[in-house]
């Protein structure tokens, strides 16, 4: 059954020719060549496939993309021209939030779910706010560190 | 430049990490690649009596055994493993063949509709199974060593207390965050395998070996790499000579991806263990005894479990200076998924079992267990286990002295011991530990004999030529930091791209905390070879080749001598809460301080250390994984359960260094080391508010229940 479906992706209105049950992160991936979201379980527990829907961070393995007709998604892609996405950039550098690397993409559109909703955050809500991104390497507690430094450094742009 | 090395720089792979650009496995796009996956045993050991395929449609293949043009053999330590089962399958997971084509879901489809016809055999499925068809030789133990030193038998006349004590430890999954994946490809004769890797070389010889030719027509490039903590030393291996087997007969390249719950359910993960010690005590407290019998689970075959067991039991004495010493270690052959490398490689188990023991023995006797530890510690030119030496001087009392004081530890001590009027009740611990840096005995001399390459071109920077992967522990950033320091040239002219073996020399697999230690003081070496014949404008390499250092010994028979050549340490404090209704626990507070000789950039020790210290959390209280009739119970990322930022808090680290001079600029290994510690302060510390002892991790729910409704404490 596959159909036409149109959605905005990154600010630009496209049209899919898509099975409406396919995964999300399979059509971001395949259809639309958008390598930025990584898939690491597949099961809506890691987080690396975090994108945006309407302003709402999903996982993007569950999430099947005639549920995303006629929204906005916005993935990593589309983030990393902002100047928000600077700021957490920056602080993600110097905190030393990033080994290996695969949770980051990730990592960086949960952290800015977390700032939309509270943008002087509490340790524990940093935690709260990663506690669905899996990370293996970090330990999280720099990542932790680089959120606290954005939401200073970025005061006001959230 | 010569700068202050310690001091952190920026690393150059984070902004496009960060923004999505980095190229792992997963996102290398080829414009008639196809797809593979894997049938794999459905049994724990059964013969395959036959398997009926469906009718593949045009453009699909079947990849088995009999598409092997080499041995059907990874090539590791010894040759058991099949990259293809042949007439037996050993345990549930196992690959039989891959179904390759244009379409995953078609090769699925494919996949479901394979019938495979097996005659069952009885499997052996613990340690303990025995009178059954071994799986490996006669004794089905892939590795049986004993070693000693001293008179064990005097010290078991005149000790004044004899204490025995049992430990368990379970499983592990690496759980790095981009699963397994290789892309094969055959060009003029020519395989070239991309993948998510450790150990190219590995990789090379391993695929060599399964294609039967020349060690000129393999190519193993590195994909940048999401994770592998151990989990991609070792099993890339047997994917890459399945893939390239697969692109043979293909005649295009293979991608052959894992999915999450394929790799948690079969690749290799921490061996399983059971450790029993003994120790003899006189009557001044001094352990003057001790006898340690390992036995690990290996799963269905030799892997690398011979060296795992072996560093497990040189570490089987701890920290602790025993003249008198008898250990004895089996690996034995189970029909299990294959048990394999993970950060601290053989050293967490027997760690946990030694100091849980210390401190068990130390109640018993009615002594402060601190105290007890603490008169134990080796000293300079005291003799390891194996009767090396250690040479530098061991910080280890001033570590745990500083550890006391940043966690508080007498005053929460007390405070843990006072009646509360709710239901929580706290706990602290503190383990003392050290790690080898490097490969175990004469591995890095006899086997490995790294050699690295500088190269530099006309706009007079430098490359580094190496077979050491970045893989998220940030070495391309201490490397070229080591480099540019003895260069004395700005780190951005240095360059650093991931390893291809038509390019770097073997210097080695990525493992065994060896990279910076040996690695980095090899590219040390040749930077300053460079620097001395430096001629701005000129086309120049500097080669170093690795040379056992003077006044070692290692005999590989006896297991006897300096097993390694230096010993990172290190000391870690743990403090829980625990729910004494749901016997839930709450990790409140880690701190730690380690000797790791010399900081190479302390953002990314930290990292390691924070890194470190999680996954040994992690492992010590809710990573259960346990194996029901072959199968494991936990096989998805849903089951599985590792730390989320939730069950962390803050973790407060220090170095205290004692630099080594064989290391660049003093520093000793790293990577391992920061796991080991934390599992045992975490257990010390449930102990502590139970008052009741633990002989095993995963400290679950359930085993608190029961240990606290037993009756004998320790
Ligand atoms: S890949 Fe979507 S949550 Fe893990
Ligand atoms: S940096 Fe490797 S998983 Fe987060």
């Amino acid at each position: 059954m596959i159909k036409n479906i149109k959605l905005q992706l990154n600010h630009q209105e496209i049209e899919l020719y898509v099975h409406p049950l396919k995964r999300l992160l399979d059509v971001l991936r395949e259809d639309c060549g958008l390598l930025g979201s990584k898939e690491g379980c597949g099961e809506g527990e890691c987080g690396a496939c975090s994108v945006f829907v309407d302003g709402e961070l999903v996982n993007s393995c569950l999430f099947p993309v005639g549920k995303a007709e006629n929204k906005q998604v916005l993935t990593i892609e589309g983030f990393r021209d902002t100047v928000r996405y600077d700021v957490l950039r920056e602080s993600f550098e110097e905190a030393g939030a990033v080994q290996c690397g695969f949770c980051s993409p990730g990592m960086m559109m949960a952290a800015e779910g977390l700032l939309r909703r509270h943008p002087h955050p509490a340790e524990q809500q940093i935690r709260e706010g990663i506690s669905g991104n899996l990370c293996r390497c970090t330990g999280y507690n720099m990542i932790i560190d680089a959120v606290m430094l954005a939401s200073k450094r970025g005061d006001g742009l959230w | 430049m010569k700068t202050d090395i310690s001091a952190p720089v920026k690393r150059d792979d984070v902004a496009d990490k960060l923004a999505g650009l980095t190229c792992y496995i997963g996102d290398m796009r080829n414009e008639d690649m196809l797809y593979a996956k894997t049938l794999r045993s459905k049994e724990a050991r059964a013969k395959i009596a036959s398997i009926e395929y469906p009718v593949m449609p045009e453009g699909y293949f079947i990849v088995g055994k009999n598409d092997i043009p080499g041995r059907n053999r990874v090539k590791l330590l010894l040759e058991d493993w099949p990259f293809f089962a042949e007439d037996v399958v050993n345990y549930i997971g196992e690959p039989i063949a891959l179904i390759v084509g244009s379409d995953k879901a078609v090769i699925q489809e494919l996949i479901a509709a394979t019938k495979v016809i097996y005659q069952k055999l009885e499997p052996i499925l613990s340690i303990d199974d025995s009178g059954l068809l071994p799986i490996y030789g006669e004794t089905n133990s892939f590795a049986d060593y004993s070693f000693g030193k001293g008179d064990i038998d005097k010290v078991k006349r005149i000790a004044k207390y004899i204490y025995e004590g049992t430990y368990e430890t379970g499983y592990q999954e690496q759980f790095y965050l981009e699963p397994q994946g290789v892309i094969a490809e055959f060009k003029e004769g020519k395989a070239t395998i991309y993948g998510s890797l450790q150990c190219p070389y590995y990789i090379k010889n391993a695929v060599i070996d399964c294609l039967g030719i020349s060690s000129d027509r393999v190519r193993i490039v590195q994909a940048t790499t999401g994770g592998a903590f151990g989990g991609k030393e070792d099993y890339p291996s047997l994917l890459a000579g399945q893939a390239a087997c697969a692109a043979l007969k293909a005649n295009k390249p293979v991608c052959l991806l894992l999915e999450r719950n394929e790799d948690i359910e079969c690749t290799t993960k921490r061996h399983p263990s059971r450790i029993r010690l003994t120790s003899y005590v006189d009557e001044g407290f001094k352990l003057i005894g001790l006898e340690a019998d390992i036995v690990i689970d290996a799963g269905a075959y030799a892997g690398l479990s011979g060296v795992v067991l072996q560093r497990a039991m040189f570490a089987a004495a701890g920290v602790y200076n025993v003249e008198n010493l008898r250990v004895h270690g089996k690996a034995i052959a189970t029909n299990k998924v294959v048990s394999g490398a993970f950060r601290g490689f053989g050293s967490p188990q027997a760690f946990f079992a030694i100091e849980m023991h210390m401190e068990h023995a130390a109640k018993e006797m009615g002594v402060d267990p601190m105290e007890f530890k603490l008169q134990n510690v080796v000293k300079k030119w005291d003799k390891s286990t194996t009767g090396g030496i250690f040479r530098d001087k061991n910080l280890l009392p001033e570590m745990v002295q500083r550890v006391t004081e940043m966690s508080g530890f007498a005053e929460k001590k007390q405070t843990s011991k006072k009646p509360r009027n709710d239901n929580k009740r706290r706990g602290i611990g503190l383990s003392m530990f050290l790690h080898g840096c490097g490969f175990t005995g004469n591995g890095e001399r006899d086997h490995i004999k790294a050699h690295v390459k500088l190269a530099k071109n006309s706009r007079d920077e430098v490359e580094i030529l190496i077979s050491n992967v970045e893989m998220g522990q940030g070495i391309n950033t201490t490397m070229k930091k080591i480099a540019a320091n003895a260069l004395e040239i700005p780190i951005e002219r240095v360059i650093f791209i991931n390893p291809d073996t038509d390019r770097v020399p073997d210097s080695g697999p990525t493992v065994a905390s060896r990279t910076i230690v040996v690695v980095g003081r090899l590219v040390y070496e040749a930077a300053i070879e460079l620097k001395e014949k430096w001629q701005v404008g000129a086309v120049q390499e500097a080669e170093c080749s690795y040379q056992y250092p003077e006044g070692y010994e290692w005999d590989n028979d006896s297991l006897s001598g300096d097993a390694y050549t230096n010993y990172s340490w290190g000391v870690n404090a743990v403090e829980v809460e625990l729910d004494t209704l749901t016997f839930e626990s709450k990790i409140i507070g880690v701190w730690a301080v380690f000797d790791i000789g010399k900081s190479i950039d302390d953002r990314i020790v930290k990292g390691q250390i924070d890194g470190g210290i999680v996954q040994g959390l992690g492992y010590a209280s809710m990573e259960v994984m346990e194996n029901q009739q072959g199968r494991f119970k936990q096989r998805s990322s849903t089951d599985y359960i590792i730390p989320t930022a939730m069950d962390i808090p803050i973790i407060q680290s220090e170095l205290m260094c004692q630099p080594y001079s064989g290391g660049p600029f003093g520093a000793k290994g790293l990577g391992e080391l920061t796991l080991v510690g934390s599992p045992i302060a975490y257990a010390l510390a449930i102990e502590d508010a139970i008052d009741a002892g633990i002989n095993s991790i995963p400290v679950r729910p359930e085993l608190l229940m029961e240990v606290m409704a037993d009756d004998k404490k320790y």
